[in-house]
Parts: C-alpha cells; sequence; structure tokens
C-alpha cells in the first residue's frame, strides 16, 4: 500500500495538540510505515510539495495569516481535521472574544502594568505584521471541517486511534475516557 | 389502597409509588434520565428540558411529569438522544464555556452530558457573549460566562431566615443569576461549598480551592454520568 500523506499546521494554538502527536510514544514507528508528512512544522515544509490525503489543524484563527494558512491547507487537503479546543471552539485565545480589539491592543501595548517601555504607547503596526482579526474564530467557522479530535490537548490515543482508522479505513472505537475538552 | 403503579420505559417494566415523577421513579428502578436544571429535594420546574421523553408518542419534561399507570415512555431512543444532545451544544454556544482552564471541568454537569453524548463541535455557530464575573464575596466566585439559569443555587442556597443568595436579574436574553452583594460578603465557608456543589456547572467556585483533584481522578473522569444509576 502506498503511503499516505498528512499535513499539520499550529496557527493560533499553543503546539500543546503537536507535542500530544508525539505522545503516541513508540507508536510513532507504526506512523512512520504508514504515511508521510508534507507540510508541516515538525519536518519544516513550508508549501505543499503534494496533494495531502490529511490535514491536522491545530489552533483557531485569531489574524489574517491563520486564515491564508487554513485555506491553503483546505484546498491542498482531502480530508481536514480539527484538532483540540483551540481549532474546535477558539480555545484560550478566544477569551478576548467579547472585549473589543481596541481594548485589548490598548491593554497588552500600552495600559498593561507590563508595558512600560513602550513609552511612545505604539501598537505594533509594521506593515509585515499579519492583521489581527476581530475576534478568533473557530477553524470550521472559516473553512468547512471534516472531523473533530476535542481535548486540550486530545489524547494521544484519540489521535492514533481516529489517524489509524481513517488511514486504513477501519471503524473508530471511541472509548469513553478518550473524548474529553480538558 | 395498593399505592403502586406500573409503566414502562423502553420496554422496561418500572413499577413505582403513585405520586412520583418519571425521573424519580426511573432512578429508583434503574433507569437513568439525564437531567441538568432537576435537583433532588426542590419542585422541578422543567426549564432545561434535558429529561426530555416521549410518553404514549409526545414529548414531555420527565422531571415535572408524575408517573401515571400504563404509560409507554420511551427515552433512550436516536431521535430523544439527539435532541438532548442539541440542548447541550445550545447551551455550550450560548455562554462561553472554556473547560481547559475551568475549575469544575472533570466534575461538570453539562460537560458530562457532553461527553456522554458524544458532542465532538456544537453544531451552532459560538456566539461569545460578553460576561461578567463577580468576584466581590469572600467565599466565591459567581461566573456568569458559565451559568446555565437553571436555579439550583437560588432554589437550595438560602439562610437560616430562608433568605435567598442568589436571585435573577433584568430578562430575556440580558437574565441573570446574581449573588445578593450583601448575603455574599458574610458567606460561610458551608455554604460556598454547598453552593458550589448544588451548581451543575462552574458558575459559583468557591475560592482558594481550585483544581484539588488530579486529572484521572474527577467525577466523570472515567464514567459517563448516570452510571451510578443505570443498571
Ligand atoms: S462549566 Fe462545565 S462546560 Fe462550562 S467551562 Fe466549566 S467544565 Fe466546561
Ligand atoms: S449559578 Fe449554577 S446553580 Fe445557579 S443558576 Fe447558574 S448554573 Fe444554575
Ligand atoms: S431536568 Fe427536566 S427540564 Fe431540566
Amino acid at each position: 500500500m502506498s503511503k499516505k500523506i498528512i499535513a499539520t499546521a499550529s496557527l493560533a494554538g499553543c503546539f500543546g495538540c503537536h507535542m500530544s502527536i508525539l505522545d503516541i510514544d513508540e507508536r510513532i514507528l507504526d506512523l512512520v510505515e504508514l504515511v508521510e508528512f508534507n507540510k508541516s512544522p515538525v519536518d519544516d515544509i513550508k508549501k505543499f510539495t503534494k496533494r495531502v490525503d490529511v490535514g491536522i489543524i491545530e489552533g483557531g484563527c485569531c489574524n489574517s495569516e491563520n486564515v491564508e494558512n487554513l485555506k491553503y491547507f483546505r484546498e491542498n487537503c482531502d480530508v481536514l481535521i480539527s484538532l483540540g479546543e483551540c481549532a474546535i471552539m477558539g480555545g484560550l485565545p478566544a477569551l478576548r472574544n467579547g472585549i473589543p480589539i481596541k481594548e485589548c491592543l490598548e491593554e497588552a501595548y500600552c495600559d498593561g502594568p507590563t508595558v512600560g517601555l513602550n513609552t511612545e504607547k505604539i501598537i505594533p503596526n509594521d506593515p509585515e505584521l499579519p492583521m489581527i482579526l476581530d475576534k478568533v474564530y473557530p477553524c470550521h467557522e472559516v473553512v468547512k471541517v471534516d472531523y473533530y479530535l476535542p481535548g486540550c490537548p486530545p489524547r494521544a490515543d484519540l489521535i492514533w486511534d481516529a489517524l489509524v482508522a481513517l488511514l486504513t479505513g477501519s471503524e473508530m472505537d471511541l472509548p469513553y475516557e478518550v473524548i474529553k475538552f480538558d | 389502597m395498593n399505592n403502586t403503579i406500573k409503566f414502562k420505559i423502553d420496554g422496561k417494566e418500572i413499577v413505582a409509588e403513585m405520586g412520583k415523577t418519571i425521573v424519580e421513579a426511573a432512578k429508583e428502578n434503574g433507569v437513568y434520565i439525564p437531567t441538568l436544571c432537576n435537583f433532588p429535594g426542590v419542585p422541578p420546574k422543567g426549564g432545561c428540558r434535558m429529561c426530555t421523553i416521549k410518553i404514549n408518542g409526545r414529548f414531555m419534561t420527565s422531571c415535572t411529569t408524575p408517573a401515571a399507570a400504563g404509560m409507554e415512555i420511551e427515552s433512550d431512543t436516536a431521535e430523544i438522544n439527539d435532541l438532548r444532545k442539541s440542548i447541550i451544544e445550545l447551551l455550550f454556544v450560548s455562554g462561553n464555556h472554556f473547560c481547559p482552564a475551568c475549575e469544575k471541568s472533570g466534575n461538570c454537569e453539562l460537560q458530562a452530558l457532553a461527553y456522554k453524548y458524544q458532542m465532538m463541535v456544537p453544531k451552532f455557530p459560538y456566539s461569545f457573549p460578553l460576561k461578567e464575573v463577580d468576584a466581590s464575596s469572600p467565599k466565591i466566585i459567581k461566573d456568569q460566562n458559565r451559568c446555565v439559569l437553571c436555579q439550583r443555587c437560588m432554589k437550595t442556597i438560602k439562610t437560616e431566615d430562608g433568605e435567598r443568595y442568589f436571585a435573577f436579574e433584568n430578562r430575556g436574553d440580558k437574565l441573570e443569576v446574581i449573588l445578593d452583594p450583601e448575603l455574599g460578603q458574610k458567606m460561610t465557608d458551608e455554604i460556598a461549598k454547598l453552593a458550589m456543589d448544588n451548581c451543575p456547572v462552574g458558575s459559583i467556585i468557591q475560592k482558594e480551592v481550585g483544581f484539588v483533584e488530579p486529572i484521572g481522578t474527577r467525577k466523570y473522569d472515567k464514567e459517563p454520568i448516570g452510571t451510578d444509576i443505570d443498571v
């Protein structure tokens, strides 16, 4: 059987979901037999070089770059998975969602207790910086998402079972202990 | 006079004392029907609709309906479970439920119901409403982000004179359950703990005791809600 192609991205996440992928421990050797990685922070491939079977997204969308990257993934992946709470519902970055963006930036860069050095009270405005969005969006509110694996981070067993089921076309078993939101 | 009646839930015969609600009768017979706003010992209000069942083909709330002889009840069916799941999903998107940062996580009834019905993502868009956190009491935090307006605190947490610590404020989509500021100042540790325990979610949090139980040992880490009732 030819290897399936996987790609991963970390948008507005903490990289914890990627760490949890590594928590599959020695099964990583089986994974290498099963898949080949394309665009991913794991191998530092920046641009898609072939069509991808399964794209895995960690983190929601908090800025314009996240949105572009997510759309880029959707275009290049047959199946897209939201991995973890931030991808699914915005997660901790979305704690800012009820607060107007102007207030958030002023608190972070001008008025907060730890901004002493920013005497001119400049909110970062370099054109190179991605534009911050009005709020943090769950991935499925930006593109179509096919599957969701909850958790903060999702349990390694959940990630493993889901990947194996998806890649080999087998039934997925969902024991109670693996679906958790924390 | 014979005081017992017989009826059926999902084909199983239930024997109950006359006057019991369907939820109570089911529980005594080892059948779990999910509830959220209902609380043993206080009058049911039928607010959350989590306990929805079908009696002789009609949707009813089982926490408010007395059991009657000969009822044919459907509860654990695909149709009804799907409806319950939708209610859970609506509750998740209408508040701000950041489970990873919530002290109640693992012991929360709303979250446990979401696990039971395998909510991977709500099918409704998130509303991210702006809500306040009232930390003015020395004993508890009242977090409006997580309140499901079930009234369990209003009905069960009272002073010796019967005064309520919690009350409704505003109306419509502004409706909130707030802590009486004066009583909040005088709260004892016992009342604070009871209030936290009686709240199904993490809207009432006792100060200085958060995250005491490690992950893996909390109430709903290993077994679904209702496991202790179902036989
Ligand atoms: S109250 Fe329950 S559902 Fe809401 S954030 Fe806390 S644990 Fe999650
Ligand atoms: S604070 Fe808790 S118990 Fe009180 S109404 Fe809100 S969810 Fe219910
Ligand atoms: S438990 Fe019956 S309506 Fe809430």
